[in-house]
Protein backbone atom coordinates (compact mmCIF):
# COMPACT_ATOMS: atom_id res chain seq x y z
CA UNK A 1 0.00 0.00 0.00
CA UNK A 2 2.30 2.96 0.96
CA UNK A 3 4.70 1.85 -2.17
CA UNK A 4 1.40 1.89 -4.80
CA UNK A 5 1.17 5.34 -3.21
CA UNK A 6 4.94 6.64 -3.53
CA UNK A 7 5.13 5.47 -7.39
CA UNK A 8 2.06 7.04 -8.25
CA UNK A 9 3.22 10.13 -6.29
CA UNK A 10 6.43 10.41 -8.29
CA UNK A 11 4.23 9.06 -11.50
CA UNK A 12 2.05 12.28 -10.79
CA UNK A 13 4.99 14.42 -10.32
CA UNK A 14 6.59 13.52 -13.58
CA UNK A 15 3.23 14.18 -15.61
CA UNK A 16 2.31 17.27 -13.84
CA UNK A 17 5.98 18.51 -14.63
CA UNK A 18 5.52 17.54 -17.87
CA UNK A 19 2.54 19.45 -18.53
CA UNK A 20 3.68 22.77 -16.05
CA UNK A 21 6.60 23.14 -18.58
CA UNK A 22 4.39 23.70 -21.47
CA UNK A 23 1.87 25.24 -19.94
CA UNK A 24 1.94 29.69 -20.07
CA UNK A 25 1.66 32.56 -22.03
CA UNK A 26 3.63 31.78 -24.35
CA UNK A 27 3.21 28.83 -26.70
CA UNK A 28 6.24 26.12 -26.12
CA UNK A 29 6.49 23.26 -28.24
CA UNK A 30 8.27 19.90 -28.37
CA UNK A 31 9.39 21.07 -31.81
CA UNK A 32 10.15 24.52 -30.82
CA UNK A 33 12.77 23.32 -27.87
CA UNK A 34 14.36 21.33 -30.04
CA UNK A 35 15.08 24.21 -32.63
CA UNK A 36 14.13 27.53 -31.28
CA UNK A 37 16.96 28.87 -29.07
CA UNK A 38 15.06 31.53 -27.27
CA UNK A 39 12.34 28.54 -26.65
CA UNK A 40 15.07 27.34 -25.12
CA UNK A 41 15.63 29.99 -23.39
CA UNK A 42 12.32 30.29 -21.82
CA UNK A 43 12.28 26.50 -20.59
CA UNK A 44 15.77 27.47 -18.97
CA UNK A 45 15.11 30.89 -17.56
CA UNK A 46 10.93 30.52 -16.55
CA UNK A 47 9.32 27.32 -16.89
CA UNK A 48 11.68 24.77 -15.28
CA UNK A 49 12.58 27.31 -12.42
CA UNK A 50 8.86 27.78 -11.87
CA UNK A 51 8.05 23.84 -12.02
CA UNK A 52 10.81 23.04 -9.46
CA UNK A 53 9.93 26.25 -7.35
CA UNK A 54 6.27 24.54 -7.30
CA UNK A 55 7.42 21.32 -6.40
CA UNK A 56 10.11 22.19 -3.91
CA UNK A 57 7.40 24.36 -2.13
CA UNK A 58 4.94 21.45 -2.16
CA UNK A 59 7.47 19.35 -0.20
CA UNK A 60 8.61 21.50 2.01
CA UNK A 61 5.64 23.12 3.22
CA UNK A 62 3.97 19.63 3.61
CA UNK A 63 6.64 18.17 5.30
CA UNK A 64 6.93 20.87 7.66
CA UNK A 65 3.10 20.48 8.62
CA UNK A 66 3.71 17.12 8.91
CA UNK A 67 6.68 17.71 11.53
CA UNK A 68 5.21 20.75 13.35
CA UNK A 69 1.99 18.59 14.13
CA UNK A 70 4.82 15.80 15.64
CA UNK A 71 6.31 18.55 17.86
CA UNK A 72 3.05 19.83 19.31
CA UNK A 73 1.15 16.49 19.07
CA UNK A 74 -1.67 18.47 17.08
CA UNK A 75 -3.30 17.28 13.98
CA UNK A 76 -4.63 20.48 13.09
CA UNK A 77 -1.72 23.01 13.31
CA UNK A 78 0.29 23.87 10.07
CA UNK A 79 3.44 26.44 10.26
CA UNK A 80 2.16 28.95 8.36
CA UNK A 81 -0.85 29.87 10.19
CA UNK A 82 0.38 29.47 13.63
CA UNK A 83 3.20 31.53 13.73
CA UNK A 84 5.93 30.18 12.03
CA UNK A 85 4.95 31.91 8.76
CA UNK A 86 4.45 35.31 10.07
CA UNK A 87 7.41 35.72 12.33
CA UNK A 88 9.41 34.81 8.78
CA UNK A 89 7.91 37.75 7.43
CA UNK A 90 8.15 39.83 10.26
CA UNK A 91 12.08 38.76 9.90
CA UNK A 92 12.57 39.52 6.36
CA UNK A 93 10.95 43.07 6.84
CA UNK A 94 13.13 43.78 9.83
CA UNK A 95 15.94 43.06 7.40
CA UNK A 96 14.42 45.08 4.40
CA UNK A 97 14.49 48.41 7.25
CA UNK A 98 17.62 47.52 8.90
CA UNK A 99 20.17 46.29 6.39
CA UNK A 100 18.16 47.38 3.24
CA UNK A 101 21.56 46.63 0.90
CA UNK A 102 21.86 43.43 2.40
CA UNK A 103 22.32 40.53 0.44
CA UNK A 104 20.00 37.23 -0.01
CA UNK A 105 21.43 35.12 2.03
CA UNK A 106 21.41 37.67 5.43
CA UNK A 107 18.04 38.35 5.10
CA UNK A 108 17.00 34.88 4.40
CA UNK A 109 18.81 34.03 7.57
CA UNK A 110 17.25 36.58 9.49
CA UNK A 111 14.01 35.19 8.28
CA UNK A 112 14.90 31.86 9.33
CA UNK A 113 15.85 32.96 12.89
CA UNK A 114 12.66 34.86 13.45
CA UNK A 115 10.81 31.91 11.79
CA UNK A 116 12.80 29.52 14.67
CA UNK A 117 12.37 32.14 17.53
CA UNK A 118 8.07 32.21 16.69
CA UNK A 119 7.50 28.63 16.38
CA UNK A 120 9.53 27.88 19.86
CA UNK A 121 7.22 30.86 21.23
CA UNK A 122 4.45 28.67 19.94
CA UNK A 123 5.90 25.71 21.37
CA UNK A 124 5.96 27.46 25.07
CA UNK A 125 2.76 28.66 24.56
CA UNK A 126 1.04 25.12 23.60
CA UNK A 127 2.78 23.38 26.44
CA UNK A 128 0.14 25.19 28.95
CA UNK A 129 -2.68 24.01 26.95
CA UNK A 130 -4.64 21.58 28.54
CA UNK A 131 -3.70 18.25 27.12
CA UNK A 132 -7.87 17.60 27.54
CA UNK A 133 -8.40 20.27 24.97
CA UNK A 134 -6.42 19.28 21.76
CA UNK A 135 -8.65 21.92 19.78
CA UNK A 136 -6.85 25.27 21.58
CA UNK A 137 -3.93 24.09 20.33
CA UNK A 138 -5.02 25.29 16.94
CA UNK A 139 -7.13 28.61 18.02
CA UNK A 140 -3.96 29.65 19.88
CA UNK A 141 -1.72 29.12 17.08
CA UNK A 142 -4.42 31.39 15.07
CA UNK A 143 -4.25 33.65 17.49
CA UNK A 144 -1.05 33.88 17.70
CA UNK A 145 -0.49 34.10 14.09
CA UNK A 146 -2.36 36.73 13.34
CA UNK A 147 -0.68 39.07 16.82
CA UNK A 148 2.55 38.37 15.10
CA UNK A 149 1.06 39.41 11.82
CA UNK A 150 -0.59 42.14 13.17
CA UNK A 151 2.88 43.67 14.07
CA UNK A 152 4.40 42.80 11.22
CA UNK A 153 1.44 44.78 9.53
CA UNK A 154 2.07 47.71 11.51
CA UNK A 155 5.60 48.06 10.57
CA UNK A 156 5.22 48.26 7.40
CA UNK A 157 2.43 50.50 7.66
CA UNK A 158 4.50 53.24 9.10
CA UNK A 159 7.67 52.25 7.18
CA UNK A 160 5.27 51.99 3.90
CA UNK A 161 6.67 49.17 2.70
CA UNK A 162 2.71 47.69 2.88
CA UNK A 163 3.11 46.79 -0.71
CA UNK A 164 6.50 44.19 0.25
CA UNK A 165 4.16 42.53 2.55
CA UNK A 166 1.51 41.47 0.54
CA UNK A 167 3.61 39.93 -1.80
CA UNK A 168 4.73 37.92 0.93
CA UNK A 169 1.36 37.03 2.81
CA UNK A 170 -0.04 36.23 -0.47
CA UNK A 171 1.88 33.07 -1.98
CA UNK A 172 1.76 32.61 -5.93
CA UNK A 173 4.43 31.39 -8.58
CA UNK A 174 4.44 34.32 -11.36
CA UNK A 175 7.48 36.04 -10.07
CA UNK A 176 9.57 32.92 -10.27
CA UNK A 177 12.46 33.13 -12.88
CA UNK A 178 16.20 31.55 -12.32
CA UNK A 179 18.09 33.38 -9.99
CA UNK A 180 15.15 34.40 -7.43
CA UNK A 181 13.66 30.31 -7.00
CA UNK A 182 16.85 29.08 -5.95
CA UNK A 183 16.48 29.52 -2.11
CA UNK A 184 13.90 26.42 -2.10
CA UNK A 185 15.89 24.19 -3.22
CA UNK A 186 17.61 24.65 0.65
CA UNK A 187 14.08 24.21 2.23
CA UNK A 188 13.95 20.85 -0.65
CA UNK A 189 17.09 19.86 1.73
CA UNK A 190 15.84 20.60 4.79
CA UNK A 191 12.83 18.38 4.06
CA UNK A 192 14.95 16.13 2.77
CA UNK A 193 17.30 15.91 6.13
CA UNK A 194 13.85 15.64 8.08
CA UNK A 195 13.37 12.67 6.37
CA UNK A 196 16.67 10.73 7.43
CA UNK A 197 15.06 11.44 11.26
CA UNK A 198 11.86 10.19 10.24
CA UNK A 199 11.99 7.23 12.40
CA UNK A 200 13.12 9.24 15.55
CA UNK A 201 10.30 11.82 14.26
CA UNK A 202 7.27 9.17 14.48
CA UNK A 203 8.51 7.65 18.02
CA UNK A 204 8.71 11.48 19.39
CA UNK A 205 5.10 11.25 18.21
CA UNK A 206 4.19 8.83 21.58
CA UNK A 207 5.28 11.94 23.99
CA UNK A 208 8.01 12.39 25.75
CA UNK A 209 7.94 9.54 28.21
CA UNK A 210 8.40 6.78 25.94
CA UNK A 211 10.74 8.43 23.88
CA UNK A 212 12.99 8.61 26.63
CA UNK A 213 12.37 5.20 27.67
CA UNK A 214 12.92 3.79 24.62
CA UNK A 215 16.79 5.75 24.69
CA UNK A 216 15.66 8.32 22.11
CA UNK A 217 17.47 11.39 22.53
CA UNK A 218 14.15 13.35 23.20
CA UNK A 219 15.58 17.19 23.44
CA UNK A 220 18.12 17.17 20.69
CA UNK A 221 15.28 15.12 18.13
CA UNK A 222 13.04 18.27 19.08
CA UNK A 223 15.40 20.47 18.00
CA UNK A 224 16.23 18.73 14.64
CA UNK A 225 12.35 18.79 13.76
CA UNK A 226 12.13 22.32 14.94
CA UNK A 227 14.97 23.82 12.88
CA UNK A 228 13.53 21.28 9.54
CA UNK A 229 10.84 22.91 10.03
CA UNK A 230 11.39 26.34 10.67
CA UNK A 231 13.85 26.77 8.12
CA UNK A 232 11.75 24.91 5.67
CA UNK A 233 8.64 27.82 6.14
CA UNK A 234 10.66 30.81 6.47
CA UNK A 235 12.75 29.78 3.16
CA UNK A 236 9.43 29.58 1.31
CA UNK A 237 7.76 32.64 2.65
CA UNK A 238 11.05 34.25 1.32
CA UNK A 239 10.99 32.58 -2.23
CA UNK A 240 7.45 32.61 -3.08
CA UNK A 241 5.34 34.01 -0.04
CA UNK A 242 3.23 32.44 2.44
CA UNK A 243 1.05 29.19 1.15
CA UNK A 244 -1.22 28.13 4.08
CA UNK A 245 -3.19 25.36 4.25
CA UNK A 246 -1.10 22.88 2.49
CA UNK A 247 1.09 22.04 5.89
CA UNK A 248 -2.22 20.86 7.33
CA UNK A 249 -4.41 19.19 4.58
CA UNK A 250 -1.79 16.95 2.98
CA UNK A 251 -0.35 14.96 6.59
CA UNK A 252 -3.79 14.81 7.38
CA UNK A 253 -4.79 12.85 3.99
CA UNK A 254 -1.87 10.45 4.16
CA UNK A 255 -2.39 9.62 8.04
CA UNK A 256 -5.73 9.05 7.65
CA UNK A 257 -4.82 6.58 4.52
CA UNK A 258 -1.92 5.68 5.52
CA UNK A 259 -0.70 6.32 9.46
CA UNK A 260 1.14 8.08 11.33
CA UNK A 261 4.41 6.23 10.87
CA UNK A 262 6.31 8.92 9.36
CA UNK A 263 9.48 6.21 8.25
CA UNK A 264 7.63 5.25 5.42
CA UNK A 265 4.72 8.23 5.34
CA UNK A 266 7.10 11.66 5.52
CA UNK A 267 8.31 10.84 1.72
CA UNK A 268 4.72 10.44 0.80
CA UNK A 269 3.34 13.60 2.47
CA UNK A 270 6.36 15.54 1.23
CA UNK A 271 5.65 14.22 -2.54
CA UNK A 272 2.21 14.89 -2.37
CA UNK A 273 2.54 18.47 -1.15
CA UNK A 274 4.58 18.32 -4.54
CA UNK A 275 1.61 17.12 -6.72
CA UNK A 276 -0.54 19.26 -4.95
CA UNK A 277 1.28 22.91 -5.15
CA UNK A 278 2.18 22.30 -8.91
CA UNK A 279 -1.58 20.86 -9.75
CA UNK A 280 -2.42 23.76 -8.68
CA UNK A 281 -0.23 26.25 -10.15
CA UNK A 282 -0.68 24.61 -13.25
CA UNK A 283 -4.64 24.89 -12.67
CA UNK A 284 -3.77 28.57 -11.26
CA UNK A 285 -2.27 29.37 -15.05
CA UNK A 286 -5.22 27.56 -17.30
CA UNK A 287 -8.54 28.53 -15.69
CA UNK A 288 -8.14 32.52 -17.06
CA UNK A 289 -5.27 32.18 -19.64
CA UNK A 290 -3.59 34.15 -20.63
CA UNK A 291 -4.12 35.66 -17.01
CA UNK A 292 -3.29 33.67 -13.51
CA UNK A 293 -5.25 33.08 -10.63
CA UNK A 294 -2.82 33.24 -7.54
CA UNK A 295 -2.36 29.51 -6.33
CA UNK A 296 -3.12 30.06 -2.95
CA UNK A 297 -6.89 30.72 -3.75
CA UNK A 298 -6.81 27.53 -5.62
CA UNK A 299 -5.90 25.62 -3.36
CA UNK A 300 -7.75 27.45 -0.70
CA UNK A 301 -10.93 25.84 -3.04
CA UNK A 302 -9.51 22.39 -3.57
CA UNK A 303 -8.06 21.70 -0.18
CA UNK A 304 -11.78 22.97 1.85
CA UNK A 305 -12.93 20.02 -0.57
CA UNK A 306 -10.16 17.44 0.31
CA UNK A 307 -10.32 18.53 3.95
CA UNK A 308 -14.44 18.28 4.43
CA UNK A 309 -14.34 14.86 2.47
CA UNK A 310 -11.32 13.54 4.79
CA UNK A 311 -13.83 14.65 8.20
CA UNK A 312 -16.87 12.87 6.21
CA UNK A 313 -15.18 9.59 5.60
CA UNK A 314 -14.17 7.18 7.76
CA UNK A 315 -10.53 6.38 8.01
CA UNK A 316 -9.47 3.50 7.28
CA UNK A 317 -8.88 0.80 9.75
CA UNK A 318 -5.83 -1.43 8.60
CA UNK B 1 18.14 -5.14 41.65
CA UNK B 2 17.02 -1.65 42.06
CA UNK B 3 17.95 0.08 45.64
CA UNK B 4 16.47 3.09 46.54
CA UNK B 5 18.35 5.41 49.00
CA UNK B 6 17.60 8.38 50.59
CA UNK B 7 14.89 10.05 47.98
CA UNK B 8 12.92 12.92 48.35
CA UNK B 9 11.03 14.65 45.91
CA UNK B 10 9.32 17.99 45.38
CA UNK B 11 6.92 19.29 43.12
CA UNK B 12 5.69 22.94 42.86
CA UNK B 13 7.14 23.34 46.53
CA UNK B 14 4.86 20.30 48.14
CA UNK B 15 6.98 17.38 49.08
CA UNK B 16 6.10 14.08 47.10
CA UNK B 17 8.42 11.43 48.11
CA UNK B 18 9.90 12.11 51.78
CA UNK B 19 13.18 10.03 52.42
CA UNK B 20 12.08 7.39 50.46
CA UNK B 21 14.67 4.00 51.11
CA UNK B 22 13.74 0.63 49.22
CA UNK B 23 14.91 -2.44 47.96
CA UNK B 24 13.14 -3.78 44.84
CA UNK B 25 14.18 -7.43 44.48
CA UNK B 26 15.16 -9.30 41.30
CA UNK B 27 12.91 -11.33 39.38
CA UNK B 28 8.95 -12.03 39.61
CA UNK B 29 6.13 -8.90 39.79
CA UNK B 30 6.72 -6.05 42.76
CA UNK B 31 3.26 -4.26 43.40
CA UNK B 32 3.41 -0.23 44.05
CA UNK B 33 0.03 0.16 46.22
CA UNK B 34 -0.94 3.07 48.17
CA UNK B 35 -4.09 5.85 48.09
CA UNK B 36 -3.68 8.70 45.35
CA UNK B 37 -1.38 10.65 46.06
CA UNK B 38 0.89 8.91 47.72
CA UNK B 39 4.17 9.45 45.20
CA UNK B 40 4.07 6.05 43.68
CA UNK B 41 3.94 7.11 39.68
CA UNK B 42 6.94 9.77 40.61
CA UNK B 43 8.49 7.22 42.30
CA UNK B 44 8.01 5.13 39.39
CA UNK B 45 9.46 8.01 37.68
CA UNK B 46 12.29 8.84 39.41
CA UNK B 47 13.40 5.09 38.79
CA UNK B 48 13.38 5.50 35.11
CA UNK B 49 14.98 9.01 35.03
CA UNK B 50 11.84 10.58 33.77
CA UNK B 51 12.41 13.19 36.53
CA UNK B 52 15.19 14.29 37.86
CA UNK B 53 16.53 12.95 41.27
CA UNK B 54 16.68 15.58 43.60
CA UNK B 55 18.16 14.57 46.21
CA UNK B 56 19.22 10.33 47.30
CA UNK B 57 20.39 8.04 45.39
CA UNK B 58 19.14 5.52 43.00
CA UNK B 59 21.19 2.65 41.97
CA UNK B 60 20.49 -0.10 39.24
CA UNK B 61 22.59 -3.41 39.37
CA UNK B 62 25.12 -1.45 41.84
CA UNK B 63 25.51 1.31 39.61
CA UNK B 64 24.26 5.31 39.92
CA UNK B 65 21.18 5.84 37.79
CA UNK B 66 22.58 8.69 36.45
CA UNK B 67 25.93 7.27 35.18
CA UNK B 68 24.04 5.09 32.37
CA UNK B 69 23.85 6.47 29.01
CA UNK B 70 20.20 7.09 27.48
CA UNK B 71 21.74 3.96 24.89
CA UNK B 72 22.58 1.83 27.55
CA UNK B 73 19.33 2.62 30.16
CA UNK B 74 17.06 1.22 27.44
CA UNK B 75 18.39 -2.23 27.40
CA UNK B 76 18.37 -2.17 30.88
CA UNK B 77 14.85 -0.59 32.20
CA UNK B 78 11.43 0.09 30.74
CA UNK B 79 8.62 2.26 31.88
CA UNK B 80 4.99 2.85 30.47
CA UNK B 81 3.73 5.44 31.46
CA UNK B 82 0.18 5.96 32.99
CA UNK B 83 -1.60 8.20 29.75
CA UNK B 84 -1.38 6.39 26.44
CA UNK B 85 -1.43 8.78 23.33
CA UNK B 86 -4.77 7.24 21.16
CA UNK B 87 -4.30 9.71 18.46
CA UNK B 88 -1.13 8.91 16.76
CA UNK B 89 -1.97 6.71 13.59
CA UNK B 90 1.02 3.96 14.10
CA UNK B 91 0.25 -0.10 13.47
CA UNK B 92 0.24 -2.47 16.36
CA UNK B 93 3.15 -4.36 14.34
CA UNK B 94 5.14 -1.04 13.97
CA UNK B 95 4.32 0.09 17.89
CA UNK B 96 5.88 -2.80 18.81
CA UNK B 97 8.62 -2.63 16.26
CA UNK B 98 9.44 0.52 18.06
CA UNK B 99 10.59 -1.31 21.34
CA UNK B 100 13.82 -2.54 19.28
CA UNK B 101 14.36 1.07 19.21
CA UNK B 102 17.26 0.67 21.21
CA UNK B 103 19.08 -1.74 19.38
CA UNK B 104 18.20 -1.16 15.57
CA UNK B 105 17.96 2.99 16.14
CA UNK B 106 15.10 2.49 13.88
CA UNK B 107 15.74 0.20 11.08
CA UNK B 108 14.63 -3.05 12.11
CA UNK B 109 17.09 -5.74 11.58
CA UNK B 110 16.22 -10.02 11.31
CA UNK B 111 17.22 -10.98 15.22
CA UNK B 112 14.39 -7.74 15.79
CA UNK B 113 12.06 -8.96 13.25
CA UNK B 114 12.73 -12.18 15.48
CA UNK B 115 11.58 -10.71 18.85
CA UNK B 116 8.71 -8.38 17.46
CA UNK B 117 7.51 -11.46 15.92
CA UNK B 118 7.91 -13.66 19.08
CA UNK B 119 6.34 -10.60 21.34
CA UNK B 120 3.43 -10.17 19.39
CA UNK B 121 2.79 -14.11 19.46
CA UNK B 122 3.26 -14.05 23.35
CA UNK B 123 0.94 -11.26 23.62
CA UNK B 124 -1.71 -12.34 21.26
CA UNK B 125 -1.77 -9.50 18.94
CA UNK B 126 -1.22 -11.12 15.80
CA UNK B 127 -4.97 -10.25 15.03
CA UNK B 128 -4.48 -7.17 15.10
CA UNK B 129 -0.99 -6.63 13.89
CA UNK B 130 -1.91 -4.68 10.52
CA UNK B 131 -4.76 -1.96 12.66
CA UNK B 132 -4.00 1.09 14.05
CA UNK B 133 -3.77 2.18 17.84
CA UNK B 134 -6.40 4.90 17.50
CA UNK B 135 -9.03 1.73 16.20
CA UNK B 136 -8.20 -0.73 19.15
CA UNK B 137 -10.49 -1.42 22.55
CA UNK B 138 -8.53 -0.24 25.97
CA UNK B 139 -7.49 -3.40 26.56
CA UNK B 140 -6.08 -4.11 23.33
CA UNK B 141 -3.85 -0.79 23.29
CA UNK B 142 -2.64 -0.98 26.43
CA UNK B 143 -1.82 -4.72 25.47
CA UNK B 144 0.51 -3.43 22.62
CA UNK B 145 1.93 -1.04 24.80
CA UNK B 146 3.22 -2.92 27.16
CA UNK B 147 4.20 -6.00 23.64
CA UNK B 148 6.21 -2.75 22.93
CA UNK B 149 7.89 -2.13 26.45
CA UNK B 150 8.54 -5.61 26.47
CA UNK B 151 10.07 -5.82 23.05
CA UNK B 152 12.67 -3.54 24.70
CA UNK B 153 13.84 -6.85 26.06
CA UNK B 154 14.91 -5.14 29.06
CA UNK B 155 16.16 -6.49 32.81
CA UNK B 156 13.73 -4.14 34.71
CA UNK B 157 9.68 -3.23 33.36
CA UNK B 158 8.01 -0.39 35.00
CA UNK B 159 4.32 -0.26 34.78
CA UNK B 160 2.55 2.79 35.80
CA UNK B 161 -1.17 1.94 36.49
CA UNK B 162 -1.27 -0.32 33.36
CA UNK B 163 -5.03 -1.95 34.61
CA UNK B 164 -6.92 1.54 34.50
CA UNK B 165 -9.79 1.83 31.97
CA UNK B 166 -9.48 -2.25 31.41
CA UNK B 167 -12.57 -4.41 31.98
CA UNK B 168 -11.62 -7.23 34.51
CA UNK B 169 -11.14 -10.17 31.83
CA UNK B 170 -8.46 -7.86 30.06
CA UNK B 171 -7.30 -7.05 33.74
CA UNK B 172 -6.49 -10.79 34.56
CA UNK B 173 -5.06 -12.17 31.24
CA UNK B 174 -2.86 -8.71 31.12
CA UNK B 175 -1.66 -9.63 34.98
CA UNK B 176 -1.52 -13.45 34.23
CA UNK B 177 0.51 -12.98 31.18
CA UNK B 178 3.28 -10.33 32.49
CA UNK B 179 3.27 -13.02 35.48
CA UNK B 180 4.13 -15.92 33.46
CA UNK B 181 6.67 -14.26 31.22
CA UNK B 182 8.33 -12.40 34.30
CA UNK B 183 9.24 -15.81 35.39
CA UNK B 184 9.51 -17.19 31.94
CA UNK B 185 12.26 -14.86 30.93
CA UNK B 186 13.27 -14.12 34.40
CA UNK B 187 12.34 -10.35 34.50
CA UNK B 188 11.68 -7.83 37.20
CA UNK B 189 8.56 -6.13 36.92
CA UNK B 190 7.04 -3.16 39.29
CA UNK B 191 4.09 -2.18 38.73
CA UNK B 192 1.70 0.69 40.20
CA UNK B 193 -1.81 -1.00 40.78
CA UNK B 194 -4.77 0.68 42.18
CA UNK B 195 -6.68 -2.26 42.99
CA UNK B 196 -5.28 -4.13 46.29
CA UNK B 197 -6.92 -7.18 45.15
CA UNK B 198 -5.06 -7.49 41.75
CA UNK B 199 -1.63 -6.93 44.00
CA UNK B 200 -2.48 -9.59 46.28
CA UNK B 201 -3.24 -12.11 44.01
CA UNK B 202 -0.38 -11.45 41.27
CA UNK B 203 2.43 -9.67 42.85
CA UNK B 204 5.34 -11.68 44.66
CA UNK B 205 6.13 -8.58 46.63
CA UNK B 206 4.09 -5.77 47.67
CA UNK B 207 5.57 -2.15 48.58
CA UNK B 208 3.08 0.05 49.85
CA UNK B 209 3.37 3.95 49.54
CA UNK B 210 1.74 6.84 51.99
CA UNK B 211 2.17 10.61 51.54
CA UNK B 212 5.36 9.96 50.08
CA UNK B 213 6.89 7.15 52.76
CA UNK B 214 7.17 3.58 52.84
CA UNK B 215 5.03 2.15 55.55
CA UNK B 216 5.01 -1.74 54.43
CA UNK B 217 6.76 -4.28 52.26
CA UNK B 218 6.88 -7.74 52.49
CA UNK B 219 4.68 -10.78 50.35
CA UNK B 220 1.12 -10.43 49.74
CA UNK B 221 0.58 -12.74 52.39
CA UNK B 222 2.48 -10.77 54.80
CA UNK B 223 0.98 -7.52 53.99
CA UNK B 224 -2.42 -7.66 53.18
CA UNK B 225 -4.59 -7.64 56.50
CA UNK B 226 -7.32 -5.59 57.92
CA UNK B 227 -5.16 -3.27 59.97
CA UNK B 228 -3.01 -2.38 56.93
CA UNK B 229 -6.26 -1.62 54.93
CA UNK B 230 -6.92 0.96 57.79
CA UNK B 231 -3.60 2.13 58.42
CA UNK B 232 -2.60 2.55 54.23
CA UNK B 233 -5.93 3.29 52.57
CA UNK B 234 -8.14 4.27 55.89
CA UNK B 235 -10.90 2.27 55.28
CA UNK B 236 -12.72 -0.42 56.84
CA UNK B 237 -12.61 -3.80 54.74
CA UNK B 238 -12.82 -6.95 55.45
CA UNK B 239 -9.94 -9.72 54.42
CA UNK B 240 -10.51 -13.10 53.70
CA UNK B 241 -8.42 -15.74 52.38
CA UNK B 242 -8.97 -17.64 49.21
CA UNK B 243 -6.89 -20.31 48.87
CA UNK B 244 -3.03 -18.84 50.38
CA UNK B 245 -4.36 -15.58 49.06
CA UNK B 246 -5.51 -12.91 50.72
CA UNK B 247 -8.44 -11.11 49.34
CA UNK B 248 -10.44 -7.76 50.27
CA UNK B 249 -13.79 -8.19 50.22
CA UNK B 250 -14.89 -4.43 48.47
Amino acid sequence: MPRLWLLSTVGLILILSLVSVFVGVIDLSWAGILRDPEALQLLAVSRLPRTAAALLTGCSMAGSGQIMQILVRNKFVEPISAGTGQAAALGLLLSVLLFPAAELAVKMSLAAGTALLGTLGFLTLVRRLPPTEPLLVPLVGLVYGGILGAVMVFIAFQADLIQYVEVWMLGEFSGVMRGRYELLWLAGGAAFISYLIAGQFAILGLGRDISLSLGLKHRQVMAAGLLCGSVGSALTVVAVGMLPFIGLVIPNLVSRRLGDNLRTTLPITALLGGVFVLGCDILARMLRHPFEVPVGTIFGVLGSIAFLWLIYTRPRNA
Amino acid sequence: MIRITDISHQIAGQEILHRVNLDIPQGGLTALVGPNGAGKSTLLSLVARLLKAQSGRIEINGKDLSQYSHADLAKLLAILPQVLTSTHRISVKDLVGFGRYPYSRGRLGPQDRKVVAQVLQSFELQQIQDRFLDTLSGGQRQRAYTAMAWAQDTEYLLLDEPLNNLDIAASRSLMARLKTLAKQEQRTIVIVLHDINYAAGYADHIVALKAGQIVAAGSPQEIVSEGFLRDVFETDAKVVLAGERPLVVV
